[in-house]
C-alpha cells in the first residue's frame, strides 16, 4: 500500500489501548464507573474489528482505492528514479532539436527523441519524467504547509474553545472571504517575485482554512464525547486529552482532506503558471509549468507540449481524488458492516 | 428572521473590514510599487518623491487607509493607475462580461447538473452513473483552462461551430445599452447581434461551468440516494403516489438542500474560474482586469477594488443561501 493510507491506520488502534484504565476507577462515583466500564468493554471486548482494519479491508475491496492507489505508486516511484528512466538531461539543449526549432515548427518524435522537443529545443519525455518530482515536490510541500498551519490553527481553536476559538475563526473567515484561486494570485501578487516557493506558500495558505476548520469542528464534537469524559474523569491531564485523546482521533478526517488537496494543490500550481504568476525559473521542469506556460503558449504550434504535462496532471490528480475519497467512504462509520 | 439577518451582516461588514485592511496595508508595503512601475526605473529620485506625494502613499499607513475607507463609503475607488480612469467606472465597463458569463456558467451547471445527478441516482449502478460518476471525476481533474484551450481547438480550428474569442463578432454594429451583450441585443431588437452575443458565450460559459457542473452532478447524486432510501419514500410510493409527486416532493424537496449550499460555494469556483476563462478566450471582464492589474503594471487601486468586489459577491451570495434554508425546509431554523 502507499504511504497516505498506512498513515491514517497508525493513529486510531493506539488511541484504542489507551482507553481507561480500571485500577483507577475505584474512586469514582458509581455511575461513572459503570459507564467507564462498559466503554472499556466496548473497545476491548467481544473481537470486534476496529473501525480502521474494517476501513482498510473495506478499501482493499474497492477497485477505485486500488487504481488510486496504484496511479499515486507509480507517480511516487517514477519521481523518484526519475534519473534512471529518463533518457536524457532534462536541462540540456540539443542542437539537433534547436537547429529544426522556427517560430511555427517544434520538432516532434525523432531517433532518441520519442516524444520530441520542447520549446527550447529539449528533450520533452525527459522533462515529463523529471517533472513528477517537482510536481510532487509542490504538492505535497503546499499541501503540508497548509495542513501543519491548519492542523495547529484548528487544534488551538478547539482545544480552548471561547474567545480564542472565536478569534481564530474570525481569520479563517477572511480567508474564506476570497475564492481559493483569487487567494492564491492575490498572495503571489503580493510577493515581490515570484518564485517556486510563492507558489507553494500561495496554494498552501489557501487551504489553511479548510484544515482549521475541519480539526477544529471534529475536536469541538469530541470535547463532550465519552471517550474525552472518560479521560477527564480519570484525571488526565488537558494536554494529553488534547495531544493524545482528541487530536489522533481527528486525524484520519484531516488525512483524508490532505489527500484531496494534493490534486488540488497541482492543478492550482498550474492555473498559476497560465496566469504568468508561476514558478520563472525555465530550467525546472514541472507539469503544471509546463502546461500553463509553454504548453498553452505553443498550443496551435505544437499541442503535444500542452498534452502530455495535461494527461499527466489528470491522471495524477484523478489518483488522489480516487483514494482520497474512497479513503472518506471507507472511514466512514455509516458504511460499516 | 430578522434578527438573525442583521447579525449576519454585520458579521459580514467586519469581515470585509478586516480583509480590506490587510489587503491595504500589504499592498502598500511592497518593494515595486506603484511608484516604480509608473516611473520606471530610471527615474530621479525628485520626480518619484513628487509623485508619492501626489498620490498621497507619503502619509502613515493608518491615515491613507482611513481616507481610503472614506472614500470607498461615497463610491470612490480612487483612480485606475494604468489608465487614470476612476476605478469605479473601469469595474463597471468589465463587470457586464464577467456577470453574462458566470450567469451563462450557472445556468449551465444548475440545469444540467440537477437533472444529471437525479437520473444517476435513479439509476444506479447502470451505464449512465457510471458515465456520470466517471465524467465529474474526470471534470474536477482536468485543469479548466486546458480544457478551454482544447474546445477551442476542436471547435474553432476543426469544425468551425463557434467563434475562437472575444464576446461580439468583428464588424457587427451591436448597440450598447446595459453591457449584456445578449441582453442589449433582445433589448434593442438586433437579434443578429443577440444570436451572435449568445455563439460567442457558449464555449466560454461550458468551460467555466466544468467545475461547478461536476461538484453540482455529485452533490445531487448523493444526495438524492441517501433520500431514495428513506422511510417515507417507501411509504409514498406504497401508497401509490404518483411518480411525479414522489419526485417533486418526497425526493427533491428534501435533496436539493446541500445542493443549494454546494451551489452557493460554487459562486467562488466561478469567481476564480472566470480569471483563467477569460484569458483564455479573450473576454475581457474583471477576470482580465485582475490579471492585468497583476502581471502589466501593479495597479493596486483596481486590484484592492477588485478583491474587496469578490469578497463581497461570495460573502453575499453564501449569506443568501444560508437564508434560502429556511425556505427551502421549513424545519430549520437559520441562527
Amino acid at each position: 500500500m502507499t504511504e497516505p493510507t498506512t498513515q491514517a491506520g497508525t493513529p486510531a488502534p493506539r488511541r484504542k489501548d489507551e482507553r481507561p484504565d480500571r485500577g483507577n476507577v475505584t474512586r469514582l462515583g458509581d455511575r461513572k464507573k459503570a459507564r467507564l466500564e462498559e466503554l472499556a468493554q466496548a473497545s476491548a471486548g467481544k473481537g470486534g474489528v476496529s473501525l480502521l482494519r474494517d476501513a482498510l479491508r473495506r478499501l482493499r475491496r474497492n477497485p477505485a482505492a486500488i487504481v488510486g492507489a496504484t496511479i499515486i505508486a507509480l507517480f511516487v516511484l517514477v519521481a523518484i528514479f526519475a534519473p534512471l528512466i529518463a533518457p536524457h538531461d532534462p536541462v540540456q539543449r540539443f542542437d539537433e532539436l534547436t537547429s529544426r526549432l522556427s517560430a511555427d515548427t517544434i520538432p516532434g518524435p525523432s531517433d532518441g527523441f520519442p516524444l520530441g522537443s520542447d520549446e527550447l529545443g529539449r528533450d520533452l519525455l525527459s522533462r515529463l519524467i523529471y517533472g513528477s518530482r517537482q510536481t510532487l515536490f509542490v504538492g505535497v510541500f503546499a499541501t503540508l504547509i497548509g495542513l501543519a498551519i491548519g492542523v495547529l490553527l484548528g487544534a488551538i481553536a478547539g482545544a480552548f474553545g471561547g474567545w480564542v476559538d472565536n478569534i481564530l475563526m474570525r481569520v479563517t473567515d477572511v480567508m474564506l472571504a476570497l475564492p481559493a484561486l483569487l487567494l492564491a494570485i492575490t498572495l503571489v501578487a503580493l510577493a515581490s517575485r515570484s518564485s517556486q516557493w510563492t507558489v507553494i506558500l500561495a496554494v498552501a495558505i489557501v487551504n489553511v482554512p479548510v484544515f482549521a476548520r475541519l480539526l477544529r469542528g471534529s475536536m469541538l464534537a469530541q470535547r463532550e464525547s465519552d471517550h474525552v469524559l472518560a479521560a477527564r474523569a480519570l484525571g488526565v491531564k488537558k494536554r494529553s486529552i488534547v495531544l493524545r485523546h482528541m487530536l489522533p482521533n481527528a486525524m484520519t478526517a484531516v488525512i483524508v482532506q490532505a489527500t484531496l488537496t494534493l490534486s488540488v494543490a497541482i492543478i492550482e500550481a498550474a492555473s498559476l503558471s497560465f496566469l504568468g504568476l508561476g514558478d520563472p525559473d525555465r530550467d525546472r521542469a514541472e507539469w503544471g509549468a509546463m502546461l500553463g506556460d509553454a504548453g498553452v503558449r505553443y498550443f496551435e504550434v505544437r499541442p503535444e507540449l500542452a498534452y502530455y504535462p495535461a494527461l499527466a496532471i489528470i491522471v495524477v490528480a484523478l489518483g488522489f481524488t480516487l483514494l482520497g475519497e474512497a479513503m472518506r467512504e471507507a472511514l466512514d462509520p455509516k458504511n460499516r458492516r | 428572521m430578522l434578527r438573525v439577518i442583521v447579525r449576519r451582516l454585520l458579521q459580514l461588514v467586519v469581515t470585509l473590514i478586516a480583509l480590506s485592511a490587510l489587503i491595504f496595508i500589504w499592498l502598500r508595503n511592497l518593494p515595486g510599487g506603484p511608484v516604480d512601475a509608473l516611473l520606471g526605473e530610471r527615474a530621479t529620485p525628485e520626480t518619484r518623491a513628487l509623485l508619492t506625494k501626489a498620490l498621497g502613499y507619503d502619509q502613515p499607513i493608518y491615515v491613507q487607509y482611513g481616507k481610503f475607507m472614506q472614500r470607498i463609503l461615497t463610491g470612490d475607488f480612487g483612480n485606475s493607475i494604468r489608465t487614470g480612469d476612476p476605478v469605479i467606472e473601469v469595474i463597471g465597463r468589465a463587470f457586464p462580461a464577467t456577470f453574462e458569463l458566470a450567469l451563462a456558467a450557472m445556468i449551465i451547471a444548475v440545469g444540467l447538473g440537477i437533472p444529471l445527478g437525479y437520473l444517476a441516482a435513479r439509476w444506479r449502478g447502470r451505464a449512465l452513473d457510471h458515465l456520470t460518476v466517471v465524467g465529474t471525476l474526470l471534470g474536477i481533474s482536468i485543469p479548466i483552462f486546458f480544457l478551454g484551450y482544447l474546445l477551442k481547438d476542436v471547435f474553432t480550428q476543426n469544425i468551425h461551430w463557434f467563434p475562437p474569442s472575444g464576446r461580439v463578432g468583428i464588424g457587427l454594429d451591436n448597440t450598447n445599452v446595459t453591457g449584456f451583450f445578449v441582453l442589449d441585443g433582445l433589448l434593442t431588437r438586433e437579434f443578429d447581434a443577440a444570436a451572435d452575443a449568445l455563439w460567442h458565450l457558449i464555449l466560454p460559459a461550458l468551460t467555466l461551468a466544468t467545475i461547478p457542473l461536476a461538484v453540482i452532478v455529485r452533490m445531487t447524486r448523493a444526495s438524492v440516494l441517501d433520500v431514495l432510501n428513506e422511510d417515507y419514500v417507501r411509504t409514498a410510493e406504497a401508497k401509490g403516489l404518483r411518480h411525479r409527486t414522489i419526485r417533486g416532493r418526497h425526493i427533491l424537496r428534501n435533496a436539493l438542500l446541500p445542493v443549494v449550499t454546494t451551489i452557493g460555494l460554487q459562486t467562488g469556483a466561478l469567481l476564480s474560474g472566470a480569471v483563467l476563462t477569460e484569458k483564455v478566450y479573450n473576454w475581457g471582464g474583471l477576470g482580465t482586469l485582475i490579471t492585468d492589474s497583476i502581471t502589466g503594471s501593479r495597479d493596486y487601486p483596481v486590484l484592492q477594488a477588485l478583491i474587496l468586489l469578490a469578497a463581497l459577491v461570495f460573502v453575499v451570495v453564501n449569506l443568501l443561501v444560508d437564508l434560502s434554508y429556511a425556505f427551502i425546509d421549513p424545519r430549520v431554523r437559520v441562527r
